[in-house]
């Protein structure tokens, strides 16, 4: 049985960007070993805490939506555990309501890149012109 | 015997009229809160940031149990504070 999971994970402030990355892979590529199904990600980049942890003010959030057997939850999050650059986690199982919010929140967010993409773009086009 | 339309007040008397509460996500529709959408969940905490009780807002305990969770979980990721001073007003 295949469940839909969600992720969210804190890393410290004091990473690289490159770091950051790398920490990012790790876990997905950990993911990806056990053979889980990434279905999306998102990254927040650098957010503000709305209270200190570990004496750090804001934190690297990173989003992360799979499908996996139950049984690995546990192991991925000990990974967690073991990595000191991860502050926080969170893992939540989806139920039909939430995978349906979040299929209709990624269209919305799509949508909004695409948005600002063409916003951009237009206003490229319009400094061409002048 | 004064009969009861003699009864003459010194303030006119106000009768409060009370809006019906009704629950925002069943009225809305929205089946899953959030606990990503923080700035969603301050309508559901107060200035401390304490969960407000069902009897304030309306909200029926099907859902009301799902905003106390969905507030853990963003108290968790440093979302929502645990305790503040003037939550809403500094934004």
């Amino acid at each position: 049985m295949l469940n839909q999971y969600e992720t969210v994970f804190i890393m410290t402030p004091v990473l690289s960007d490159e770091q950051m990355k790398e920490t990012v892979k790790k876990f997905e590529n950990y993911l990806l070993e056990k053979g889980a199904e990434i279905i999306h990600q998102e990254n927040w980049g650098l957010r503000k805490l709305a209270y200190p942890i570990a004496k750090k003010t804001s934190g690297f959030y990173h989003l992360m939506e799979f499908k996996a057997e139950p049984s690995i939850i546990k192991d991925f999050e000990l990974q967690y555990r073991r990595d000191e650059k991860i502050m926080r986690y969170l893992t939540v199982l989806l139920d039909k309501h939430a995978i349906a919010y979040n299929e209709k929140r990624r269209n919305l967010r799509k949508e909004k890149s695409n948005n600002q993409n063409n916003q951009v773009e237009e206003i490229e086009i319009k400094k061409e012109e002048n | 015997m004064a009969q009861q339309s003699d009864i003459k007040y010194l303030t006119p008397i106000t009768v409060e009229v009370r809006k019906k509460k009704y629950c925002r996500f069943k009225r809305s529709g929205i089946k899953f809160v959030d606990y990503k959408d923080g700035e969603f969940l301050k309508r559901f905490v107060n200035e401390q940031g304490r969960i407000f009780p069902r009897r304030l807002t309306g909200t029926s305990l099907k859902f009301q149990k799902k905003v106390a969770q969905a507030v853990k979980r963003a108290r968790h990721l440093a979302l929502l504070p645990f305790v503040a001073d003037n939550l809403k007003t500094n934004q």
